[in-house]
């Protein structure tokens, strides 16, 4: 579907008038580049004057506009219009091109110009190269209005997932306060295991947060080593380890010897932490990780199963966005940040890389990493 | 015999602290999202409810209210959100034009004050049963 353009023609020669208009009448322009279609939508005006009132009724979006009119002229036109405000891109048609009057048009605001006598064809070359400009104008605006609003909900769940911490321990804590369950002290063990739970959650979350925005605003420099990929997920298996044995959850490592990866050591541990983490997290009791890594022509192969709760293919397809917790019975006795598989993607777009996941509900779930050459 | 009250939200340990303070004075029924609640009220009936906002959609309290006010229109429903502080969105269930849309008797705003809950969802009681 083409998108329509308005476009004003202000001659004071009737002619010239009627000609665009035929030439642009039933016109559809190709913009390869953006690909899009534009088709044109033509009004006219003999004078200035009358071309300012239409002007301000219906905003044209191209402007043809002679120079030489009978009462105010194109460039007095131009000057009143104060084009610095609006969108609308002024093309001027004139006999007579000077040097001087191209210099003082442009410096009021004008697009280009179009020397008398033309062609259509000349006509339709200059309104594809401004309809490109439009498109474009207008394309880039959308992107911003969508930052903006991604931006946005951004904040306003992150404000929402920072504050039901603070809530749920602010509530614990009036509970001791209060004494609402007697002078047992034991009785309020659970309370302070639940607080102490959800500010390590907080505490994941502003961590998470952190390498966020780090990825996102470069800001950090990229440390890039020839990384030993067994030792560091030697590391890594032993953090995660940790709460695994608590839980009689078994983690089998599968790592190719003697891998050496270049890349940055800590964005690879901060990839396998989450990997790890999640398969402990979502897992089921004395269940069991199998982590496998590979290194297969400059390509490095991450591989993490679990035999935990798993997803739907609806669950699955949201799942690498920020803040996405598929939030279900299974899983709301489970804290996540909601921000550990987003970052593990960002991750490896560094590394013009990969991130995909199969998963099976009630059986378990393998993501897949891949990192390339290092970005 | 103590009145049962339903008690819907996504946060486990905002359950458990309810119970710890409403106990003695209602039979608390948990659920911890939408659906989960409308498959317990499927064999249960309420007295009450109590109901989050945002649980697994940014509205699923609301809809929630519709189901429960659909199927037995006298029960009272109380929504409790944070949306309002968090959002600057601003929503009460008074006049009759928010009454066309939210179908719940009364909103009020987190952190809940216990007492204060307590109070309302025995207004509401006493009001509809008047």
């Amino acid at each position: 579907m083409p998108e329509l353009l308005k476009v004003l023609v202000i001659d004071d020669e009737p002619g010239m008038r009627t000609g665009i208009t035929r030439a642009l009448r039933d016109c559809i322009i190709d913009l390869p580049d953006i690909g899009q279609q534009v088709c044109f939508e033509v009004s006219q005006s003999g004078t200035a004057e009358k071309g300012y009132e239409i002007i301000q009724q219906s905003q044209p979006n191209i402007l043809l506009l002679d120079h030489k009119l009978p009462g105010m002229t194109g460039l007095e036109l131009l000057k009143k219009l104060e084009l610095k405000n609006s969108d609308m891109l002024v093309i001027m048609i004139t006999a007579y091109a000077s040097v001087d009057t191209a210099v003082e048009a442009t410096k009021n605001g004008a697009y280009d110009f179009l020397a008398k006598p033309f062609t259509p064809a000349e006509l339709k070359n200059m309104l594809q190269k401004a309809s490109g400009r439009l498109m474009f104008q207008r394309q880039a605006r959308k992107l911003a209005e969508e930052k903006k609003r991604l931006r946005f909900e951004f904040i306003s769940v992150l404000t929402h997932e920072l504050k039901s911490p603070l809530a749920a321990v602010e509530g614990y804590l009036n509970i001791m306060k209060n004494r609402d369950l007697g002078d047992n002290t034991s009785a309020y063990d659970h309370i302070i295991d639940r607080s102490l739970i959800r500010l390590e959650g907080m505490k994941k979350l502003i961590f998470d947060l952190l390498d966020l925005t780090r990825i996102e605003s470069k800001q950090k420099k990229r440390e890039i080593t020839q990384v030993e990929i067994n030792l560091l997920s030697q590391h890594c298996i032993e953090t995660a380890n940790v709460e695994a044995q608590k839980r009689g959850i078994v983690i089998k490592a599968d790592i190719e010897k003697g891998i050496i990866f270049p890349s940055d050591a800590n964005e690879i541990e901060i990839i396998l932490n989450n990997l790890l983490s999640n398969a402990v997290k979502y897992n089921r009791d004395n269940g069991r990780v199998d982590m496998a890594i590979k290194h297969d022509s400059e390509k490095l192969i991450i591989k993490v199963s679990d035999t935990g709760i798993g997803m739907t293919e609806e669950e699955s397809a949201k799942l690498f966005n920020d803040f996405v917790r598929i939030k279900n019975a299974k899983t709301h006795k489970i804290l996540g940040s909601g921000l550990g598989l987003s970052v593990v993607k960002k991750l490896a777009l560094l590394y013009n890389g990969s991130v995909s996941v199969e998963s099976q509900p009630d059986v378990g779930s393998t993501f897949t990493v891949e990192l390339g050459k290092v970005l | 015999m103590l009145k049962k009250v339903l008690i819907v939200d996504d946060d486990p340990d905002f359950l458990d602290q309810m119970e710890i303070m409403m106990q003695k004075d209602f039979d608390l029924i948990r659920a911890t999202n939408q659906k989960e609640a409308e498959k317990l009220l499927e064999t249960v009936t309420v007295d009450a409810a109590v109901l989050d906002l945002m649980m697994e959609s940014a509205d699923a309290g609301f809809a929630l209210a519709y189901h429960i006010k659909k199927k037995n229109p006298a029960t009272p429903v109380i929504i409790i959100t944070s949306v309002m502080s968090e959002t600057g969105m601003d929503f009460e269930a008074k006049t009759p034009e928010e009454h066309s849309w939210i179908k719940a008797d009364a909103i009020l705003s987190k952190p809940i004050r216990y007492e204060q809950l307590k109070h309302e969802i025995q207004r509401l009681m006493e009001e509809k049963n008047a």
